[in-house]
């Protein structure tokens, strides 16, 4: 089985990289990017029968920092 | 007084960090970090600078999850001295001996230069070798060191006083201007500037001298 893990920063924290590549679009001509946020996507292999709460511990421990991030996950 | 330097992979400031305790008189042991022990008798632990495990994840994030960690953070709960510098002080927040995390710069610069910080405290043996108030002269050297924290926090390390230093003229988007920071029992210090390369004549500037021959002085005398 597989999950996928989708980890954001919270709202309120900045988004510097994310603020650049709004700038970046906007620069090329795409009108109307009120706003980006970037964030990461981290697909885990897992041994059939991994819960989803042994998911969001791997979460909770490493994969986000949640005095920063949110995250979710998806099992596949 | 002795302490230990953690190395990780892609540590780089580890032996800086410990000529600089060396000349303030201790003694120094490295340490790796699959140790899963500290040699005895530490006193303080140094978490260097550098970009441990490649910055991966993300900075300090894996560092802070290695074996030897798990022993600083004993020693910190039992009342241990630590410092960290730069990604050290990246690698506590991981931990969470220290509040907060460090975002990347807000304009998204690496940034190496030498700035100058204001000393806020000098109730810590870290500060005490200098008067709060004073400015001193410390190289940066990061790519993320954006201090952020949630209000509640930040309003509990102003009251509780563990701002260590701020920026004269924030140069990353640190909210509150914040360089380095306290834990409440004010024996863990984590700093984004590097006082252990501004610790010799060689460097151009000694201001970090005061923070290891206080902090030197202060648990050889115990």
């Amino acid at each position: 089985m597989k999950a996928r893990v989708h980890v954001m920063l919270k709202d309120g924290v900045l988004d510097p990289q994310g603020a650049a590549v709004r700038h970046a679009l906007g620069a090329m001509g795409f009108d109307g990017v009120g706003g980006v946020r970037q964030g990461k996507v981290i697909e885990l292999d897992l041994a059939d029968g991994t819960t989803e709460a042994q998911v969001d511990e791997m979460c909770e421990k490493l994969l986000a920092n949640t005095v920063i991030e949110r995250y979710s996950v998806e099992l596949l | 007084m002795k302490a230990a330097v953690v190395v990780f992979p892609g540590s780089n400031c580890d032996r800086d960090l410990a000529v600089a305790f060396r000349a303030a008189g201790a003694d120094v042991e490295m340490v790796w970090h699959k140790d899963t022990s500290l040699p005895d008798g530490i006193d303080v632990v140094g978490v260097p600078g550098g970009f441990s495990f490649g910055d991966y994840l993300r900075c300090g994030a894996i560092a802070a999850n290695s074996p030897i960690c798990r022993e600083v953070v004993g020693h910190a709960q039992r009342g241990g001295f630590v410092l960290g510098v730069c990604n050290g002080f990246q690698v506590l927040t991981e931990t969470g001996l220290l509040p907060g995390a460090l975002l990347r710069n807000a304009k998204l610069k690496y940034i190496c230069k030498t700035v100058g910080l204001r000393v806020e405290t000098s109730q810590s043996h870290f500060t005490e070798g200098y008067n709060a108030g004073d400015v001193v002269d410390i190289p940066i050297a990061h790519h993320d060191g954006n201090y952020f924290a949630d209000a509640e926090t930040l309003k509990v390390l102003e009251d509780q006083d563990r701002v260590a230093f701020r920026y004269t003229d924030n140069p990353n988007g640190s909210q509150n201007d914040i360089a380095g920071i306290l834990s409440p029992n004010r024996r863990v210090l984590g700093m984004m500037p590097h006082p252990e390369r501004a610790a010799d004549d060689g460097h151009g500037g000694t201001d970090g001298q005061a923070l290891f021959r206080a902090l030197t002085g202060a648990l050889t005398a115990v």
